[in-house]
């Protein structure tokens, strides 16, 4: 699992109104090389919960120089495009589980993907 | 200065003849006015178009627009600058002789190679037929030297003899003259065939008909696509094919992590590094790869934003893969035998029709980018389909519904609708109640029809195009 997926997850566990964002217990995580594209970054950066990233970042210790504040004029910076393109697409949660911060519930990822799947109960 | 002012002009006002492939009909006009529309163009053919002929001849565009649109289609063979036409050769003559001459001379002057191809539809020429056909166009000043292996220039002589292969007129409908200016992605089809793929399932979508849908979803670079259903993501292959970073969710694990039992004759079980991103890497688009999941299509995974550029899928109708979600219906409390133990998928119910395309319509309504599409094929009982049974949103437009006929009773129609507006809350209860989606409420009775349907094939060929793109 990427953090762009991450970022755009949250829990859907019945009842929960605060499910955003998923907290992760990663026990694998793995650094995949992807092309870099910064128009594609740039064109995520407004679709992102900014707060979201830098925690998930922070969590799997690959937060590095990542601001805390969204830079402006970020499409020119390819420095800034550079570091938010790897923890969107080259950070890989391989194996452990993300967690409904209400609830508390598990969604375990194995391989590298997660299964949000819920038991009948709560869904 | 003023010679060339001219030029640009009459080049800006130059006509295009697109060659179609005479097989998914419907989906062609579609396809080639999503491609336009990506270009900010719009679709103008001549007065007396006809939307079955192979032939399109199309204004208002510029070259860089007709070679944008070949780099994309499926539907197109060829293009050409359409240099002049007829109903007759000396027609064709007169119209070739008022083609402005500066336009011709940048192609036919002394230091140039050129070739002229003669194609005829609906016959076959004898090659010293097509010799004299070619001798025939002398009136043009080519001055250049004939090259048949690498020329600059390629000119092209259309024939069309009409569409009925048993009525072949003896001299043709219509004469086209143009110069060569790209060739459309059919290569893409045989290149990526569901035969050769690493990865595929019972219900793999054929390559031709994925790259259609990525074309109706106006897919573009650097999108972001998502596909519900995503099954072993044909459809994923194909957007990632044109730029678009891919993700998709299924309710089936062992599909999502390629296990179980092989879709292949020859072979019991998938091999290791059968999946998704395997069959991306196949293509070579591995880094437009972001992520899959098990998730059921009925429950809300993502948090509410604009997040997809296109939402394009194949939703299971229980006709060839079984329809499920997660659910509690106590009638279906027997656990679910995964093959593998961390397979476990919770108690899952029959997932009606009618919910699928309530559920896909408004999560569409919900995550897609104004402006972007939902592709998708809803089954339909050919009896008693009228365009009313369509599935409407008050937050999505229909764009297009084109027909792939399957039987004499049954067919699917894919489906192009366009985010027009963001959903307020009053939307999602109006279209909860909406009465169309009926015909899909009797899950059962209409997948028994469709059955009934399947097996009457009356075998008209007529009503039954290529189903399969070649």
């Amino acid at each position: 699992m990427k953090l762009l997926t991450h970022n755009m997850l949250t829990s859907h566990v019945k009842g929960v109104t605060k499910g955003y964002p998923l907290l992760i217990k990663a026990t694998e995580v793995k650094m995949n090389e992807v092309e870099f594209n910064p128009q594609f970054v740039s064109r995520m950066i407004p679709k992102l919960e900014w707060s979201a990233l830098i925690q998930a970042a922070e969590e799997l210790g690959h937060r590095q120089d990542l601001p805390g504040e969204l830079v402006p004029d970020y499409e020119k910076d390819e420095e800034f495009l550079k570091m938010v393109h790897r923890v969107l697409l080259e950070v890989e949660v391989i194996e452990g589980f993300l967690q409904c911060p209400e609830s508390g519930r598990e969604f375990p990822i194995t391989r590298g993907i997660p299964n949000m799947l819920l038991n009948e109960e709560e869904a | 200065m003023r010679i060339k002012m001219a030029t640009t002009l009459n080049r800006s006002c130059n006509q295009y003849l697109i060659h179609l492939a005479q097989d998914n009909l419907d989906f062609r006009l579609p396809e080639i006015k999503a491609l336009l529309a990506l270009r900010g163009k719009p679709f103008h053919p001549r007065t007396n178009f006809t939307e079955k002929s192979p032939f399109w001849c199309l204004d208002g565009l510029c070259e860089e627009d007709v070679r944008g649109i070949m780099a994309r289609s499926v539907c197109a063979k060829s293009a050409f600058e359409l240099w002049g036409h007829g109903q007759t050769h000396s027609e064709l003559k007169t119209s070739l002789l008022n083609y402005p001459l500066e336009n011709m001379l940048p192609f036919m002057h002394k230091d140039s190679t050129y070739k002229i191809n003669v194609y005829t539809f609906n016959k076959t020429l004898e090659f010293a037929d097509r010799i004299k056909r070619i001798d025939a166009l002398d009136y043009l000043p080519f001055e250049g030297a004939v090259s048949l292996k690498s020329p600059e220039h390629i000119f092209c002589l259309l024939e069309d003899y009409g569409t009925d292969p048993n009525n072949i007129p003896e001299h043709p409908n219509y004469i086209y003259f143009g110069r060569w200016i790209a060739d459309g992605q059919r290569e893409l089809i045989r290149s990526h065939s569901v035969k050769n793929r690493h990865f595929i399932g019972n219900t793999s979508m054929d390559a031709g008909l994925s790259f259609i849908m990525a074309n109706h979803a106006k897919v573009k670079e650097n999108d972001l696509v998502f596909d519900p259903f995503v099954g072993t993501g044909s459809l994923l292959v194909a957007c990632s094919q044109f730029g678009a970073y891919v993700c998709g969710t299924d309710i089936d694990f062992n599909t999502i992590h390629g296990k179980g039992r092989s879709s292949r004759k020859s072979q019991k079980w998938r091999g290791p590094d059968e999946n998704i991103r395997a069959n991306l890497r196949q293509y070579g688009t591995e880094k437009m790869y972001v992520d899959v999941m098990v998730s059921d299509a009925s429950k809300p995974v993502w948090r509410e934003a604009a997040l997809f550029d296109a939402i394009i899928t194949d939703p299971p109708y229980g006709i060839r893969e079984s329809t499920r979600r997660t659910g509690s219906h106590k009638d279906i409390s027997k656990p679910h035998d995964g093959i593998y133990v961390d397979s476990h998928v919770p108690v899952s119910q029959a997932y009606h029709l009618s919910d699928i395309f309530t559920d896909l319509l408004h999560s569409s309504a919900l995550h897609l980018v104004m402006g972007g599409r939902l592709v998708y094929w809803l089954p339909v009982y050919r009896p008693e389909y009228c365009e009313e049974m369509v599935p409407l949103h008050p937050c999505l437009r229909v764009i297009s519904n084109c027909e792939q006929t399957l039987s004499s009773h049954t067919a699917r129609r894919l489906i192009t609708m366009e985010k027009i507006k963001e959903p307020e809350e009053l939307d999602s209860l109006a279209h909860m109640e909406d009465l169309h989606l009926s015909p899909y409420q009797g899950h059962n009775a209409f997948r028994e029809k469709y059955f009934s349907g399947l097996n009457k094939r009356c075998g008209k060929e007529e009503d039954r195009p290529h189903v399969n793109g070649q």
